[in-house]
């Protein structure tokens, strides 16, 4: 009963290995669970499950397995309490034509048929159901019968997978603040920069073995993260739905203070000759201006749709702003920044369904492109992480 | 096998009560979440004294190894002792001082230990103590000597998301996840803390706090360690309850972020 639901945990991506499985078969073995479904729900999630933006797939599979099969979880807690009931055989009608069973016997056949019974059955002798002399079931009469079914008290663990409190946590969804963070923190490189104050254990050791055992002591520098970033973002028009979330990529990259050098830089719809240095776009800086400023190895983050009329793409002149005249089409500025920094991706904030419209086809040729989402900020790190070998 | 059960300063949901006790009863260690403010780094102590076991605790930092967890050769005073001749420099073992972990191992009786906030250390950290945690047991080359855990310790380890942790590691945890307490549970918190609020002015406060909850907007909403420092501070100050229904006063108290308190000014006078 319990393989189908590993099966379907990995058919949701819930990264479980047979680790964890045996620790939980371990866990139902020390009966933990106390034979509670609602109890076997949390151990089972606390056992396999190790992240909240899992829980909601979790639910899912939860609700797939065992909605509908509440009953088979409180079979055994009922065996349990009806061999508590039957302390005293003779209080029990005599039914001379049925054949009594022993609770071994009981529990063997009861999971026999409940591993052959396929649909529900009421009245007969045989399966499990309502009425009939069959010893599985309620309502029926049997000396020895398992009554189970009927109705649960509070919040059952299928009504807890229900609710599915977890939706929020999904890595799938648009990200927030903190987990920008968490992505973006692992965007760093390691030199040893600034005063020589660290003391180095093992060339110590060495310069004191030459120096014939007279102790001299060798400090370095501290290791510093050497990453630069920039942050240039499209704002205005069709990127005003995503404000609130271009916001929280922001205060991210800001609050994550380990980058060397970190800068944001607006622009609308797509960069021409500058950029500007406030969101209303009243203040810029030429893009040479920027070429010149930042070092190659720079890493470049582009946040926008990237979705826009061709020929403020494709066209000379054709920018969105008149006073914004472009003499150079804006692709070829596209182009040019990727030459400049060759470590440049472009986070799209629209949903990947949408990304067979033209100008997004044609920029995504250009820089690399990931959803605006925790898996694709992720990606789009690890890009930037490993860096351009050829060109560093 | 002793269950734990919470303490009477530390409220505990089912769920959390129950993950505490299979991480006991299979022994693997504990990995708690949430959000900051829920109480992780407690429960550690809440265990300890409900097991009425000793507690070890091993606080993360952004530049602690793995290594320090376990224990430190001292080489520089060593190095100092041979050249000014103090001591028996050829016993190593003076140099050797177990760290958290190690002391655990070493202890005569079952201890609690917490590893607080370990993604503050490096991304490599968890890895590190793979090993370690899952044997209980960590071999020091330079005395040639093993460290063996007489009786398994009861690892509780927290974490705020600031960097995700190598699967090898999650592989190995009980995890669970802080949910933030809805109202009911949070009044029992409450209680702990105020057994004599007065209910009318716990009423308005808790009102007002998971509406600023339940706000969008703001960078850091307030967390649990916030509300009963706010209301601590409402009972010392002797704030009229009837205040908090139109305003919120002290509200340094639970919004810390400057760009958040215009937009719960502006909002509260909008309200009027």
């Amino acid at each position: 009963m319990l393989l189908p639901f590993f099966y379907t945990l990995k058919a949701l991506k819930i990264p479980v290995g047979t680790h964890e499985w045996l620790t939980l078969l371990e866990a139902l073995s020390q009966n933990l669970n106390d034979a509670s479904l609602d109890r076997f729900y949390h151990l089972a999630r606390s056992i396999l499950v190790k992240s909240e933006s899992l829980f909601d797939a979790y639910d899912q599979a939860f609700l797939i397995c065992f909605k509908g099969r509440e009953g088979e979880f409180k079979a055994k807690e009922e065996l349990l309490d009806w061999l508590n009931k039957i302390v005293d055989p003779n209080n029990r009608p005599a039914m001379p034509d049925i054949p009594q069973l022993s609770l071994e016997e009981l529990r063997k056949k009861f999971l026999e048929r409940m591993r052959e019974q396929m649909e529900e059955h009421h009245g007969g002798s045989h399966w499990i159901g309502t009425g009939g002399t069959s010893p599985f079931g309620h309502g029926g009469a049997h000396p020895s019968g398992i009554r189970f079914g009927g109705p649960g008290g509070g919040r059952s663990a299928v009504k807890v997978a229900e609710e599915r409190r977890f939706a929020n946590y999904r890595n799938d969804r648009i990200l927030d603040t903190r987990q920008f963070k968490v992505a973006l923190k692992r965007l760093r490189k390691l030199d040893r920069v600034g005063p020589q104050d660290e003391l180095s254990l093992e060339k110590s050791i060495d310069a004191t073995c030459k120096n014939a055992g007279d102790i001299e002591l060798v400090f370095e520098a501290e290791k510093k993260n050497q990453m630069e970033l920039l942050l240039l973002m499209d704002v205005g028009g069709s990127m005003d739905p995503y404000v609130e979330l271009m916001d929280g990529l922001f205060s991210a990259a800001h609050s994550v203070k380990h980058f060397k050098a970190f800068q944001h830089y607006y622009f609308h719809n797509c960069i021409y000759s500058k950029v500007f240095t406030d969101m209303h776009r009243r203040d810029s800086i030429p893009l040479d201006d920027i070429f010149k400023k930042y070092r190659k190895s720079t890493r470049i983050i582009v946040v926008g749709d990237a979705c826009m009329n061709p020929y403020e793409l494709f066209s000379p002149g054709g920018a969105i702003d008149y006073w914004e005249h472009n003499p150079t089409a804006g692709i070829e500025w596209l182009k040019r920044v990727r030459q400049q920094y060759p470590n440049t991706v472009w986070l799209n904030p629209e949903p990947q369904g949408f990304w067979d419209h033209m100008t997004i086809q044609a920029v995504k040729k250009q820089i690399p492109m990931f959803p605006l989402t925790v898996d694709g900020l992720t990606e789009a790190v690890d890009l930037l992480r490993a860096g351009n070998t050829q060109l560093a | 096998m002793s269950q734990y059960k919470g303490t009477s300063d530390y409220i505990v949901s089912k769920e959390l009560q129950d993950a505490v006790n299979v991480s006991l009863a299979i022994q693997r260690p504990l990995l708690l979440k949430g959000e900051p403010g829920t109480g992780k780094t407690l429960l550690a102590a809440s265990i300890a004294a409900s097991l009425n076991r000793p507690l070890l605790r091993w606080n993360v930092k952004s530049t602690t190894k793995a290594q320090e967890g376990l224990y430190l050769y001292d080489t520089v005073q060593r190095l100092n002792d041979s050249r000014f001749g103090d001591g028996n420099v050829r016993d190593i073992k003076r140099y050797i001082k177990l760290g958290k972990l190690g002391e655990a191992f070493v202890a005569p009786e079952p201890v609690v230990v917490l590893i607080d906030e370990i993604d503050k250390a490096d991304l490599e950290f968890p890895n590190d103590l793979l090993a370690e945690l899952d044997e209980m047991r960590f071999y020091i080359p330079e005395t040639n000597e093993e460290i063996k855990a007489k009786h398994r310790p009861m690892v509780v380890i927290t974490s705020n998301a600031e960097k995700e942790l190598p699967d090898a590691f999650l592989r190995r945890c009980v995890f669970h996840f802080i949910e933030f307490p809805d109202v009911e549970m949070m009044k029992k918190i409450v209680a702990v803390h105020f057994p004599q609020i007065e209910s009318k002015l716990l009423q308005h406060a808790l009102n007002k706090f998971y509406e600023l909850r339940s706000r969008t907007d703001l960078r850091k909403p307030p967390s649990t360690s916030e509300l009963i420092d706010w209301l601590h501070a409402l009972v010392s100050m002797g704030v009229n309850p009837k205040l908090i229904e139109t305003e919120i006063p002290l509200v340094g108290c639970l919004i810390k972020k400057d760009e958040d308190s215009p937009k719960v000014k502006r909002s509260s006078r909008s309200a009027h």
